[in-house]
């Protein structure tokens, strides 16, 4: 046991971004919130911003525990009040980037009236919203978003309560950024956060993620897997798509996408544009004037840039270097523009399969093969093996059916 | 504690004439408080109405959040975020600041709440005035807290009390709660503000060290540790679980041991360094009138027509209510023949008084259920059987 940590931590390509001090995490095996927070920290660095400069706020709860795992300036506070917590900090200190990641339950649940009021005054905060329908540290509790019928230890008959449907709620009280990914979407989720840490203004990002253990067992849906797989089947990719259609039935169809992205004043534009009303030009806030925080946010954005220039670059030689191309500065443009073109051809067909394809037989093998990874550790390799064997079919069957 | 000089940006020096709740804004500028979250609630909202009034020339943030979970939260973060911070509200919003007050003693947070206190329980008399809070003030929480309360007696006093309890919360790293009530809050009376230069206040003390040294936290039971600050690059974590030095949870016996003994020494252990009483004639008294607040100022009128009659009655007056001056009450228990308690609701700071007495003399208490200021003659008659 202790071994294999040692070996995770000084392998982790996320050493810098995670405590790893701290691992291994409370979280179960096939729970959703370890690849959000996997997402998130890669989109910390894909984002160029400061690290310095972010706060990470928690509520309470599994995805609670996500503040003491990330290694920025971070705030574990209590059940539902992480919003009005971020709300400080931002205010307090305008310079700084403020996350509020926390469940479902805490956020639009003991802690709605905060949601819905910091979206409605275009805080600037990135809210990122672990749904995955119950109260998990509690033992499987309803919560605002438990869809349909579904079992849990407080509606032991079957769930008889209307869920929120977390994007339309956000809508309606004006926040200016609107995503929903299931736990599967990976590189959206990361897109997703990155584009929201870059932005100002109040973004939610809703991730739908497996509870294996309290929700998925107490429904008899199969482990965390198996319900990657239903995110596959259901999932409808609408970008854009009218937040009032964005329901989610028991193990019915999820539509996913970014779904708002609107420019308004934040709180705090508004605030300063009011107050140089009263005062003039020269008002300031904590000794600093408009002008002036203006320009250090401007500077703050060219070194943001400059950061991502200089990312682009390396992943653009490294691209070359795999290719074994000679590096030279128009050979990495190519390269660069190549990669983006590939990037988004990639993204085309998973969106195609997400419509399509059933791929029940596939899902058996990999479902097989995980908990026999996770159960033995001694013969894990043979398991690998077996796995990528099994696996394999996979491929012969999608292109019997593309042949056909 | 260091100080140094006010900030003039947020003095309004001079003679003013207002009521206690602007009073209370005004020291909070002046002690340097650049961060304002509430909730409007009767009869506190004329502090928050100031603040609001006052932020832009002075460069500070007013925000009216959604209730008060949200105003006391908000207060945690700004904290951490470097600000220092103020709310103010009444008994109904009280009970719901109470949760996060909980967490700001666990993470030893610098912050002031402002309680004006009106008749209860529940939403009971809105405009009307009380001193029934004085329990849950310490006692709110759930868990053992130690919070420091002081409690004005006049608009001055408002002023006054708020810088030191801002003083105060930067250098043991607690809430300071203001005990006031409706009726010193909506008194107006003269308030004499001072020049900054004389006014004295304990900056905020952010850790510069070496980031491997970085500790949130040191479990002492002593003031004076510096804060850390969010963007300073510390990467510090902050938690309500129990916890170590280095903010990380912690979840054992010995160590809820540790944080707890520590978060309750720190200010009883200091408790003769926080304690300020005002005294009159208390030496050689044959009966002694506690008092705080509103209530005090009634009692004087009692206390001079008891000495007309001839009886020897001193006067303590609690400024600061928690810690409680248990040690002084000890002394003076040992020498009088009674000790008269007068306050604005069912008999609370009475019980301390009570404990501290041990039996070594009568303890009166002059009970009033709020609503109105006690009759001067009810506190005579008390006093006049006390001596008997």
């Amino acid at each position: 046991m202790s071994t294999d940590i040692i070996t995770f931590k000084a392998g982790s390509p996320m050493a810098s971004t995670l405590r790893m001090d701290r691992m291994p995490h409370i979280w179960c095996p096939g729970c959703g919130i370890g690849s959000e927070v996997n997402s998130f920290a890669e989109a910390v660095k894909r984002s160029g911003i400061d690290p310095k400069k972010l706060v990470v706020v928690s509520g309470i709860g599994c995805t609670g525990r996500v503040a003491g795992y990330v290694n920025f300036d971070s705030m574990h506070t209590t059940h539902g009040r992480a919003i009005p917590v971020a709300t400080g900090i931002k205010l307090a200190n305008p310079e700084l980037t403020v996350v509020v990641f926390s469940g479902e339950g805490d956020l639009a649940g003991i802690g709605g009236n905060h949601l819905i009021h910091a979206a409605r005054r275009n805080m600037d905060l990135v809210v990122i919203c672990n749904n995955n329908f119950t109260y998990g540290m509690t033992g499987g509790q309803v919560t605002p978003t438990t869809p349909g019928s579904a079992m849990a230890s407080t509606t032991p008959y079957g769930n008889y309560e209307y869920p929120f449907s977390l994007p339309f709620l956000m809508d309606a009280a004006g926040a200016t950024y609107i995503a929903r990914w299931t736990s599967m979407h990976s590189r959206n989720v990361t897109q997703s956060i990155e584009e929201a840490l870059l932005r100002k203004g109040f973004s939610f990002i809703e991730i739908i993620s497996p509870c294996p253990t309290l929700y998925l067992r107490r429904n008899r849906l199969g482990d965390g897997v198996d319900q990657l797989q239903n995110y596959q089947d259901n999932s409808i990719l609408k970008h854009g798509c009218d937040t009032r259609e964005t329901a989610i039935d028991f193990q019915g169809k999820i539509v996913i996408g970014k779904f708002v992205e609107k420019n308004k004043p934040t709180y705090l534009e508004a605030s300063d544009k009011c107050a140089v009303k009263l005062v003039g030009d020269d008002y300031q806030l904590y000794g600093k004037t408009i002008p002036e925080r203006e320009a250090e946010e401007k500077a703050e954005k060219e070194k943001i840039a400059a950061r991502r220039a200089a990312m682009a670059e390396e992943e653009a030689q490294e691209e070359a270097a795999s290719h074994k191309v000679s590096v030279s500065a128009p050979a990495v443009k190519e390269v660069l523009a190549k990669a983006a073109k590939k990037a988004a051809a990639k993204a085309k067909p998973v969106r195609k399969a997400v419509a399509k394809a059933k791929t029940r037989p596939v899902k058996k093998t990999v479902a097989k093969a995980q908990p026999k990874k996770a159960a033995s550790k001694a013969p894990a390799k043979k398991v690998v093996v077996k796995a990528a064997k099994k696996a394999a079919p996979k491929k012969t069957s999608k292109l019997n059916k593309t042949r056909k | 504690m260091k100080t140094v000089a006010a900030d003039p940006k947020g003095v309004d020096s001079g003679p003013h004439f207002m009521d206690g709740d602007h009073a209370l804004a005004e020291g909070a500028l002046a002690a340097g408080c650049r961060f304002f979250a509430g909730y409007p609630i009767t009869p506190s909202t004329e502090a928050a109405e100031r603040f609001a009034e006052r932020a832009p020339e002075v460069g500070a943030l007013f925000i009216q959040m959604e209730d008060e979970l949200a105003s006391i939260a908000a207060l945690i973060g700004a904290a951490w975020a470097g600000q220092k911070c103020m709310t103010v509200t009444c008994g109904p919003g009280f009970s719901l600041m109470v949760e996060n007050l909980g967490l700001a003693c666990m993470t030893e947070t610098p912050m002031v709440i402002a309680n004006v206190q009106r008749g209860g329980p529940s939403t009971g008399l809105p405009t009307l005035t009380a001193q029934q809070d004085m329990m849950q003030a310490k006692y709110g929480p759930h868990g053992d807290n130690m919070i420091i309360a002081l409690c004005p007696d006049s608009p001055q006093e408002c002023f006054d009390l708020t810088v030191e309890a801002f003083n105060l919360s930067e250098f043991y790293r607690v809430p300071v709660i203001i005990l006031t009530d409706e009726t010193v809050g909506h008194m107006h009376e003269k308030v004499v503000i001072p020049p900054a230069d004389q006014i004295n206040v304990v900056p905020r003390n952010n850790y510069s060290g070496p980031k491997e040294d970085c500790r949130p936290y040191k479990f002492d039971g002593k003031g004076g540790h510096p804060m850390v600050r969010a963007g300073d690059g510390y990467n510090f974590h902050v938690t309500g679980l129990t916890h170590n030095e280095r903010g990380y949870p912690v979840m054992t016996a010995e160590q809820n041991n540790k944080v707890v003994t520590h978060l309750m020494e720190k200010i009883n252990g200091n408790a003769d360094e926080i304690i300020r009483l005002d005294e009159d004639q208390v030496d050689g008294a044959d009966v002694v009138v506690v008092s705080y607040g509103i209530t005090s100022r009634i009692a004087v009128k009692a206390i001079q027509d008891a000495r007309k009659e001839g009886i020897k009655v001193g006067s303590l007056r609690l400024i600061t209510i928690w810690p409680f001056c248990e040690k002084r009450i000890r002394e003076i228990s040992a020498r009088v023949k009674a000790i008269v308690v007068p306050e604005i609701n069912y008999g609370q700071m009475v019980l301390e008084v009570e404990r501290n007495a041990g039996g070594r003399c009568k303890v009166i208490s002059v009970n009033h259920c709020g609503g109105a200021v006690h009759d001067p003659q009810v506190i005579l008659d008390a006093i006049r059987k006390a001596s008997q």
